[in-house]
């Protein structure tokens, strides 16, 4: 499903990946794993388009087309989305609102009928129960005065709807207590199926005892220093990313 | 990809959609300004002694009078001597009595708008007195309003049928010396609307205009009074768009609301004049006076408007809350692009006991254009208990917009609460790319969170009104992001 082959990007004159190789299939639970400042969330928002990032070496390949050609609503209406670690507050967007003009915009890509008022409601009260979050979000501003946790929610509540074929979830668990952690994974293992591929980027181990990954990577100074299955995340989160980095560099 | 801010700048630039000329042959005067002229003017309107008297006094005293300079906008000087005051189609000797006898070429006009005049008429069930350029070509639903003792017409024949009504009221909340621009409107204006709501009726529709400035050269003029008599209501709607033009046209109209005991009055405007090109070049200069007056207890005068347009706006609809526990409501989104400059905002005058005034100002500026919220608070010393709320936010497009704010308050009564708020914020390369990455477009994005910044305002609108005036805000942002 994609496909990345040396990878490398910066941000104005910082060198941030320095050639990623990766390949995701459907179905799978990737983890990436990394101390600060490895590349982690810049890989997810290479992904995702963000213009701040500038691709100078590489190719990422998304079911067979180049993914970097695309504008990021291209990207996002192909089946990717992007969980931010900071979702941003637009004050006087009904979340509803955002919500069901991302539903449409994807719906209206695939040739598919507007979603009416009375179904979208339906559905989006549907994935709420399911993550533990009072409809009257749906009327508020979006992220607007959210706390944390109520945010990374919401991020899951737009995943859920979306129904992306490769999510990516960019230090979800970051800031949330055990009962957010959980409702999170919750909505997040609802959500594995053979079709559709989930990348975790996360910086501590704590989330995959909830959401368990097929292949756990560790990067490191922009490359991926370290590849394995779940054992990997716990023997790393004993040894410390230190560990890594020295057998990467031995 | 381009998310930055400093391409933001490049998403605000469609061209003005409405940028045409019709044809039709005017019979306007020669450019220049004095008594002849006036009288003129008169004359061909056929009106009473009265009216041309008034007229002439305020000429004199325009004379005598100097522009203002204290707003933050800049022009050149105006030569008031090179604009012809009067111009009207010819189809004038012949009034037309209904649509149908409206010249084709000018309800084409209105069609090019997307102003279908007469299906908008009969599908909203609006009355609609239409200006074209100077004189009133067509009014309707005159009948159904008669019925219930609604008094809809152009100004011209308000003078001429209801000359009692005009004495009584005229310059009665803007005084014919008001203003500069407010006195050479009284001198010269060429037509409006007039509105006579008798005691306890509540008006059986929305009134409703759209001002339409033609044939270069040509100040527009507009004079409009609308009064609520006791216990009466009436929700007037202004909406304006103008051909492309080269040469800059000014407009000083003048609008009058008197609202007597327990009588409401909501105004709403769209204002979508030609604001000139991505250059600065042409556009409507835009010298406004807007004036309420609760002159009675318990009456509310609410103005709402969205102004897109014009190449800059000079215009603070006020309340004067004379009558005890009347309200006023100002609600405004201004929205500037490209080298458009607005100075706008309000006046509440607090004089009678308990009396509350909201306002509610957004100020959207994008390209090179500057903003500026110009609000007085005035609180005398005999409104006991008079209660303000300002709020007051303006949001950047780009990096080389201003917005400024100029709040003024004059508390001469220690009981007043009086509140002001301010925020300014930018749309930032992180909400256009978060709606992206859920697969919103750009254009859509800014769209969608320009409308949320103006929500509260756009609730206050009449519900269809409130759909023209989100396209419009669209148009008008079309290309400030890109």
């Amino acid at each position: 499903m994609l496909e990345i082959k040396n990878l490398k990007a910066r941000i104005g004159d910082a060198d941030i990946l320095n050639g990623v190789s990766l390949s995701v299939n459907a179905g799978e639970v990737h983890a990436i794993m990394g101390p600060n400042g490895s590349g982690k969330s810049t890989l997810a928002q290479v992904i995702a388009g963000h213009a701040d990032y500038e691709v100078t070496e590489g190719t990422v390949s998304y079911n067979g087309h180049d993914l970097l050609a695309l504008e990021p609503e291209e990207r996002a209406r192909e089946g990717i989305f992007l969980g931010f670690q900071y979702p941003v507050e637009i004050p006087g967007v009904n979340n509803a609102y955002l919500l069901k003009a991302a539903v449409n915009a994807k719906r209206e890509h695939q040739g598919l009928e507007e979603i009416d008022a009375f179904e979208f409601l339906k559905l989006a009260r549907e994935k709420m129960a399911v993550l533990g979050m009072d409809p009257k979000f749906l009327n508020r501003g979006v992220n607007e005065g959210f706390s944390g946790g109520e945010k990374k929610r919401n991020e899951i509540l737009q995943m859920a709807m979306l129904e992306p074929s490769l999510a990516i979830l960019d230090e979800t668990d970051s800031g949330l207590d055990i009962d957010a952690l959980k409702a999170v994974a919750g909505g997040v293992n609802a959500l594995r199926d053979p079709e559709r591929a989930i990348v975790l980027v996360t910086h501590y181990q704590r989330l995959l005892d909830y959401v368990e990954p097929d292949f756990v990577h560790v990067l490191s100074e922009g490359r991926i220093a370290r590849s394995g299955d779940k054992s990997l995340a716990l023997e790393l989160e004993e040894k410390g990313y230190e560990w890594v980095r020295e057998a990467a560099n031995a | 990809m381009s998310t930055d801010p400093e391409n933001i700048e490049d998403l605000v630039n469609r061209r003005y959609e409405h940028g045409f000329v019709t044809d039709i042959d005017t019979e306007s005067l020669p450019p220049g300004l004095d008594e002849d002229v006036i009288r003129a003017i008169s004359m061909r309107k056929n009106e009473p002694e009265f009216m041309l008297e008034w007229r002439l006094q305020a000429y004199r005293q325009w004379l005598e009078m100097i522009e203002p300079e204290w707003a933050h906008v800049h022009y050149p000087p105006i030569d008031y001597n090179a604009i012809s005051y009067f111009s009207a189609p010819k189809s004038d000797k012949d009034r037309p009595k209904s649509l149908d006898e409206v010249d084709p070429k000018l309800l084409e006009t209105y069609d090019k708008l997307g102003i279908p005049l007469h299906e908008r008429a009969r599908l909203a069930g609006v009355a609609v007195d239409a200006v074209f350029d100077s004189v009133s070509v067509a009014t309707t639903f005159k009948e159904k309003l008669s019925e219930a003792g609604v008094i809809f017409c152009s100004f011209s024949e308000a003078v001429n049928k209801h000359p009692e009504l005009v004495k009584k009221y005229l310059g009665s909340v803007v005084p014919r010396r008001d203003n500069y621009f407010a006195s050479l409107n009284s001198a010269v204006f060429s037509d409006g609307s007039f509105v006579y709501v008798p005691k306890g009726v509540r008006c059986p529709m929305e009134l409703s205009t759209y001002f339409r400035i033609n044939a270069a050269n040509t100040g527009q003029f507009e004079r409009t009074l609308i009064v609520a008599d006791e216990g009466s209501y009436v929700s007037y709607l202004e909406g304006c768009t103008a051909p492309m033009r080269d040469e800059n046209q000014l407009h000083a109209a003048v609008v009058e609301l008197v609202a007597m005991k327990d009588a409401e009055i909501k105004y709403s405007t769209v204002q979508n004049w030609y604001p000139g090109d991505e250059n600065g070049v042409g556009g409507i200069y835009n010298f406004v006076t807007k004036r309420g007056d609760c002159r009675g207890a318990n009456s509310k005068i609410s103005w709402t408007q969205v102004e897109t347009g014009s190449a800059i706006t000079w215009k603070y609809p006020s309340c004067i809350l004379r009558g005890d526990n009347s309200t006023g409501e100002f609600y405004s989104v201004a929205v500037v692009n490209n080298y458009q400059q607005a100075d706008t905002g309000t006046k509440m005058i607090h004089i009678g006991r308990n009396t509350s005034s909201t306002i509610v100002s957004k100020g959207i500026s994008a390209g090179n254009a500057q903003n500026a919220y110009r609000g007085l608070v005035r609180v005398m010393p005999q409104a006991n208990g008079a209660r303000n709320h300002t709020q007051c936010d303006s949001l950047l497009i780009g990096k080389s917009c201003g917005a400024h704010t100029f709040p003024y308050m004059e508390i001469k009564n220690p009981s007043a609460k009086v509140e002001h708020e301010a925020t300014t914020s930018k749309i930032s390369a992180d909400q256009l790319f978060y709606c992206r990455q859920r697969g919103i477009s750009e254009e859509d994005a800014v769209n969608m969170i320009v409308n949320g910044f103006c929500k509260e305002v756009f609730n206050e609108l009449p519900m269809e009104f409130a759909v023209e005036a989100q396209a419009l805000l669209n148009v008008s942002l079309e290309g400030a992001v890109g």
